[in-house]
C-alpha cells in the first residue's frame, strides 16, 4: 500500500508540474510580428515546485491526513446543539431580514457617493439572484442564459425611451412583463428537455440574443449600445440640475434645497432597494403557495410529482416565467442606473456570476442568496489587488462548493409543522 | 462555373473547420457516453492545448530548430501531454468527488472549472490575443476564368490528414485494444463492467485523457488555421463542438465525426451566403432545434429513463 501510495503521489506531483510549468512559467509576448518567449519570475518557479511538493506530500500521507481530519474535534460551537426550533428559526430569519432592510434604508445617508453607487449594483444583483433562485434553486432548472432576460428588460427600456420617450415608471412593468413573456415563449418548447440539455439550450439562447443585439445595428446600435436613457423621476420631479422634460419640476427646487448630485444616486439606490424588497417578498409568498411547493416537488422527483397529478410543463413554465420577469425588472433598473447599455453587459460571464451567487448562497435559500450577492459583489471591490483574481476564485469556489457543500452556505430548510398529539 | 467554385470553396472551408470540431467533439461524446455528464471545461482544455503548442513552437524556434515537421510534431506531443494531464487532473479534482450526485451538481462544478481554467490562462498569459505563426503556407489554386479563385491551402490539407489519422487511430483503439473494449463495456453498463473486474475509475480517467489529447490536436490545428489564440478561444469552440456531438448523437463516436462535419459545412455556408456575423446564431439555432425535435441526434441511441 505504501509503495502504491508513493507511486500515485509521484504521478500526481509530475502532473502538477506538467500542467503548471508551461502555462505559468513561460509567457508569450508579442513583439511586433514576432512572438518571444520569456521566463517568469523566480518566485513563480519556486511556487510551482512548492505546489508539486505539497501535492506529493499530501498524496503520500493521504490516508493519515484524512484520518487525522476525521478525528479532529469539531470546532463548530453549535455542532452539539439541537437544531433550532422551526418557529424560532423562521422568526429569527425574518427579524434578520427586516434588520438588513432597515439598516439599508438609512445607510446611504452616511457614506460616500461611490459606495451608494456600488450598493445599487449589489441590489440589482440581489434581484437577479433572487429571480434565478426560483429557476435554479427551487425548480431545479439550470438556466445558463438568464442574462438574456436581463438584457430584454434593459433593452426594452432603452429602446422605448429612445423611440417613444417613455419614463422609467412606465418602462418598469413593461420591461418586466416583456422579459417574462420572452421567458414563457422560450420556455414552452425547451422545458421538455432534461436538465443538462436545458442548460445548454438556454446558454445557446442567451448567446443568440447577445449576437442579435450586437448585429442588429439599425435597431439596437450594435456594439455602440444605446445611451441617454432617462433617470427615474419622483412624482414628476427630476434629479438633474436642470429639468429636461417639459412639465417636470426639479427635486431640489421643489424642496428648496441646494442641488447635489448625491440626491440622484441615493434616490436610485432607494428605488433599487424597494424593488429588491418587493422581489424578495413576492418570491417568499410564491415559495409558500402551492405553486412553490410544486416547484420543489418537481425538482426532487419528477416522476413522483407527475404521478401525483402535477403538470410538468405548467409548473416549470411558471418558474421560468417568474424568474425571467424579475430579471426584466432588474434590467430596467440597470439601464436607468447606467444611462447607457451595450451588449457588453450581457455576456455569458454575467450569467455565470449570477449562477455563482445562487450556488454559493445555497440553492433555494433567500437569506443565503442575499448574503452571497453582497459578498460576491463587494469583496472584489474591497480587495482591489485581488480583483483580477475574482473570476479565478469564483470558478474555484463553485467547484469546491459542489464538492463539499452542494447545499450552499446557508441551506434552505423545509418549513414543517408538527402536529400535537391529541389526548 | 463561378458559382460552383464559390460553393466548393465554402465546402472546403466548412469541412476543414468541421473536422477540427469533430476532434473536440469526441471528448464531449466519450465522456457523456460513459458518465453522462457534459464536460463543460473541455473547451478550455482545447484552448490550453493551443497555448501549449504555441509556447512549444516559439521555444523550439528560439532554440534554433529549423526542420518544420520536427517542430510541429514536438509541439503536438507537448500540447497533447499538457492537455491530457489537465484533463486527468480536472476529472480527479472536480468531477470524481461529485460523480453520481444529482445531474446539475457535476455540471455546475464543470462550469466552475471552465471559468477557473479560462482565468488561469488569462492571468498567466494575458488577455490579449497572440498571433500564431503560419508555419504551413501556400496551397493549390483553381480558377475558372481568373475571376474567383478557389484555394485549397496546405494548412487545410494538413488538418484533413491529421484528423483522418487521429480518427482512424481512435477507431482502432476503441475496437481492438483491451482498454478500448473496456471503454465500450463501461459505456454500456458501468455497474456490470465493474462487477466483471474492470477498473472503472481507470477507464473514466482514460476517457478524459483521450478526449483531452484529441482536443489538443485540434487546438494546434485550429490555432494555426485561425492565426491567433486568446483565453476565450475555447469557449465558443467548445460550444460548437458540443453542438456537433449532440447533432451526431451524444455518446456515439462516429456521430461526433459526422456532426462535426455537418456543423462545419453549415457554418461556412452561412458565412458564405448570408453573413459571417450570424454563423454562431445558425449553429446555436441548429443545436436548439436538434435538442427539441431529435434529442438523440443522428446516430444516437434513445435514452430510456428507468424508475
Amino acid at each position: 500500500m505504501a509503495a502504491n501510495n508513493m507511486r500515485h503521489a509521484l504521478f500526481c506531483a509530475i502532473v502538477t508540474l506538467i500542467i503548471s510549468f508551461p502555462i505559468l512559467g513561460l509567457s508569450l509576448e508579442a513583439k511586433g510580428v514576432n512572438i518571444t518567449l520569456s521566463g517568469a519570475k523566480t518566485s513563480t518557479y519556486v511556487a510551482i515546485v512548492l505546489a508539486a511538493v505539497a501535492v506529493f506530500v499530501f498524496q503520500t500521507f493521504r490516508d493519515t491526513f484524512m484520518g487525522a481530519l476525521g478525528k479532529l474535534p469539531n470546532f463548530n460551537p453549535l455542532a452539539g446543539r439541537e437544531p433550532m426550533e422551526q418557529t424560532k428559526r423562521v422568526k429569527l430569519e425574518s427579524w434578520l431580514l427586516t434588520g438588513i432592510v432597515v439598516f439599508a434604508l438609512f445607510w446611504p445617508f452616511l457614506v460616500s457617493r461611490g459606495s451608494v453607487d456600488l450598493a445599487t449594483l449589489v441590489l440589482i444583483y440581489i434581484m437577479l439572484a433572487l429571480g434565478l433562485n426560483v429557476v435554479v434553486g427551487l425548480a431545479g432548472l439550470l438556466d445558463l442564459g438568464y442574462v438574456a432576460f436581463y438584457a430584454v428588460g434593459a433593452y426594452t427600456f432603452a429602446l422605448l425611451s429612445q423611440y417613444t420617450g417613455i419614463s422609467f415608471w412606465m418602462a418598469l412593468p413593461i420591461g418586466a412583463l416583456l422579459a417574462g413573456l420572452t421567458g414563457m415563449i422560450l420556455g414552452f418548447p425547451v422545458l421538455r428537455l432534461r436538465g443538462d440539455y436545458l442548460a445548454i439550450v438556454t446558454l445557446g439562447f442567451g448567446e443568440i440574443i447577445r449576437i442579435l443585439l450586437n448585429n442588429w445595428t439599425t435597431l439596437t446600435g450594435g456594439p455602440n449600445g444605446i445611451g441617454g436613457i432617462p433617470e427615474p423621476t419622483l412624482f414628476g420631479m427630476e434629479f438633474g440640475r436642470r429639468v429636461k422634460e417639459e412639465g417636470n419640476t426639479s427635486f431640489h427646487e421643489t424642496f428648496g434645497i441646494a442641488y447635489s448630485g448625491e440626491h440622484k444616486v441615493i434616490f436610485l439606490y432607494l428605488i433599487a432597494l424597494v424593488l429588491a424588497v418587493i422581489t424578495a417578498l413576492i418570491i417568499r409568498r410564491f415559495m409558500r403557495m402551492p405553486v412553490g411547493r410544486a416547484w420543489e416537488a418537481l425538482r426532487e422527483d419528477e416522476i413522483a410529482a407527475r404521478s401525483l397529478g402535477l403538470s410538468r410543463t405548467a409548473v416549470k413554465l411558471s418558474a421560468f416565467t417568474i424568474g425571467a420577469f424579475f430579471a426584466g425588472f432588474a434590467g430596467t433598473v440597470f439601464a436607468s442606473k447606467q444611462g447607457f447599455i451595450s451588449p457588453e453587459s450581457f455576456v455569458f460571464l454575467e450569467s455565470a456570476i449570477i449562477l455563482a451567487i445562487v450556488v454559493l448562497g445555497g440553492m433555494g435559500s433567500q437569506l443565503g442568496v442575499i448574503l452571497a450577492a453582497i459578498a460576491v459583489t463587494i469583496l472584489p471591490e474591497l480587495a482591489r489587488e485581488f480583483s483580477e483574481y475574482r473570476m479565478l476564485i469564483f470558478g474555484a469556489a463553485m467547484v469546491l462548493m459542489m464538492v463539499w457543500r452542494p447545499q450552499g452556505l446557508l441551506p434552505v430548510r423545509r418549513i414543517q409543522i408538527t402536529l400535537n398529539k391529541q389526548g | 462555373m463561378q458559382d460552383l467554385l464559390y460553393f466548393s470553396q465554402q465546402l472546403i472551408n466548412g469541412l476543414t473547420i468541421g473536422s477540427a470540431y469533430a476532434l473536440i467533439a469526441i471528448g464531449y461524446t466519450m465522456v457523456y457516453g460513459i458518465i453522462g455528464m457534459i464536460n463543460f471545461a473541455h473547451g478550455e482544455i482545447y484552448m490550453i492545448g493551443a497555448y501549449t503548442a504555441l509556447i512549444a513552437i516559439t521555444g523550439l524556434t528560439a532554440l534554433g530548430l529549423a526542420w518544420l515537421p520536427l517542430i510541429l510534431i514536438v509541439a503536438l506531443l507537448c500540447a497533447m501531454l499538457v492537455s491530457s494531464s489537465m484533463g486527468w487532473a480536472v476529472e480527479r479534482v472536480a468531477y470524481r468527488p461529485v460523480r453520481g450526485r444529482h445531474r446539475l451538481i457535476p455540471l455546475i462544478s464543470a462550469i466552475g472549472m471552465s471559468i477557473f481554467l479560462q482565468n488561469y490562462v488569462h492571468l498567466a498569459q494575458g488577455s490579449r490575443n497572440i498571433g500564431f505563426p503560419a508555419l504551413i503556407e501556400g496551397g493549390f489554386n483553381f480558377s475558372a476564368d481568373g475571376a474567383f479563385e478557389m484555394s485549397l491551402s496546405y494548412m487545410q490539407i494538413t488538418i484533413f490528414i491529421t484528423t483522418l489519422i487521429c480518427m482512424t487511430a481512435l477507431s482502432l483503439f476503441i475496437s481492438r485494444s483491451r482498454t478500448g473494449r473496456a471503454c465500450r463495456a463501461v459505456s454500456q453498463d458501468i455497474g456490470m463492467a465493474s462487477l466483471l473486474g474492470i477498473d472503472t475509475n481507470r477507464i473514466i480517467s482514460a476517457t478524459f485523457i483521450i478526449g483531452a489529447a484529441l482536443a489538443a490536436v485540434a487546438g494546434l490545428l485550429l490555432g494555426m488555421y485561425y492565426g491567433s489564440v486568446d483565453p476565450l478561444f475555447g469557449f465558443i469552440a467548445g460550444l460548437k463542438a458540443f453542438t456537433a456531438a449532440v447533432l451526431g448523437g451524444i455518446g456515439s463516436i462516429p456521430g461526433a465525426m459526422l456532426g462535426g462535419l455537418i456543423l462545419g459545412v453549415s457554418e461556412s455556408m452561412t458565412s458564405g451566403y448570408l453573413s459571417g456575423e450570424y454563423k454562431d446564431v445558425v449553429s446555436f439555432g441548429l443545436l436548439i432545434l436538434i435538442l427539441l425535435f431529435k434529442p438523440t441526434g443522428l446516430l444516437g441511441k434513445p435514452e430510456v429513463e428507468k424508475i
